[in-house]
């Protein structure tokens, strides 16, 4: 082997244990690295219990209730739904129907909410192509 | 080919083509970026969703994508001074390193401002946000290393080293989105799924586009103009530096 091939190789060995390695983290880390639970996590009992954490879901249709700051709505996945109440300012992207991710513990089956996140998504049109989306949905 | 990249690859050649190159990246910088900034800050449409608010993606997201090309070049050429030992590509890893970074400040900072009304909050500790700060450190590291030594020579070897642990990092930033539930939405457009029906309507797609190619040819010319300076200093006690010194006085 000349030289350049042993330096060569060496880099190979060097990318090849890192990859390695990093794919190990990745893997041991990929339960720590979730940033919030859905509710069916929640009612699986994968949420630690008795301490705050972060439950992820979109805002139910018709369920926002506003009093001055203080707001009731419920989060769903679809499949099981949580009550959450919440005193404060919410983002700009709060609406029904929308991601949002919001921290807080679990009271007798309701979530006391300490922080609450709108999450975006990945799809930006403008105004009138949401809107002929929606028609078209409806028809 | 191979002698063709050897010959200019040598500090000499590289130093009278460069000149040559960076009028053609420079000035389409200029003007595609104007473009792109007028077409996506004035003519595209606002989101259904954010408003105008979104318009900082014109930024944010080329910037993004150039803090991760960058970190690709800085261990591609660091891979290549390594293992064929070519000074020129010590160089363009060195010189790099301080744009790049630059760029990453400039995707988590306009990040940030974007989070704040959006989201809620200005910073979350989310697989995507942390891991492209990691990259920050990555570059602020690669950087210390390379100026810890006085011998350009082991300061390239150790800090080469570095920037090819730290690629791990690439594939982490990017799949983020896709391995945790992050706070982060997932990409628009970067799947080839997605070209066929981009989540981005093309109105706003095309300007976008535009300001990532407006920042590779920025970059470019920046890298150039750096690492004709230091190739300068490294090269300062050499034949051809002194008679150039001469020739213009």
């Amino acid at each position: 082997m000349t030289k350049r091939q042993s330096r060569m190789m060496l880099v190979a060995l060097l990318v090849a244990g890192v990859s390695l390695a990093g794919y190990f983290g990745a893997k041991a880390f990929s339960k720590t690295l979730l940033y919030y639970f859905s509710p069916t996590d929640v009612v699986a009992g994968k949420a630690p219990k008795g301490k705050s954490f972060r439950l992820g879901g979109l805002v139910s249709i018709n369920s926002v209730k506003r009093d001055g700051i203080k707001v009731t709505f419920k989060v769903t996945d679809n499949a099981n739904s949580f009550t959450i109440k919440y005193e404060g300012i919410l983002p700009d992207l709060f609406r029904e129907g929308q991601g949002i991710i919001t921290t807080g513990s679990l009271v007798d089956g309701t979530f006391i909410a300490t922080e609450v996140l709108a999450k975006h998504d990945e799809n930006y049109m403008p105004p009138e192509v949401a809107e002929s989306l929606k028609k078209s949905a409806e028809q | 080919m191979w002698k063709w990249i050897q010959a200019f690859a040598s500090p000499k050649n590289f130093y009278s083509i460069s000149a040559k190159i960076i009028p053609w990246l420079l000035y389409p910088f200029i003007i595609i970026t104007l473009v792109g900034l007028y077409w996506g800050l004035v003519i595209a449409p606002a989101d259904y969703q954010q408003g105008e608010s979104y318009r900082i993606m014109y930024v944010h997201v080329p910037a993004a994508w150039m803090s991760m090309f960058i970190y690709m070049v800085l261990a591609f050429s660091g891979a290549i001074g390594l293992i064929w030992q070519i000074k020129l590509a010590n160089v363009v890893a060195k010189v790099s390193a301080p744009i790049g970074a630059s760029f990453t400040f400039l995707a988590l900072v306009t990040g940030a401002v974007w989070g704040k009304p959006m989201w809620g909050t200005w910073w979350v500790w989310d697989a995507r946000l942390t891991s492209e700060l990691i990259l920050l450190f990555l570059y602020l590291a690669y950087m210390s290393l390379n100026n810890a030594f006085d011998n350009p020579k082991t300061a390239a070897k150790a800090s080469s080293i570095l920037a090819i642990v730290g690629l791990v990092n690439l594939p982490i930033i990017h799949y983020s989105v896709v391995w945790w539930n992050t706070l982060h939405q997932g990409a628009s457009i970067s799947s080839i799924a997605k070209i066929a029906q981009p989540a981005i309507h093309s109105d706003m797609l095309l300007p976008l586009l535009l300001m990532g190619v407006a920042f590779k040819l920025l970059y470019g010319s920046l890298m150039l103009m750096r690492a004709r300076d230091e190739v300068l200093i490294q090269e300062q006690n050499s034949g051809w530096v002194k008679s150039l010194i001469m020739e213009k006085g």
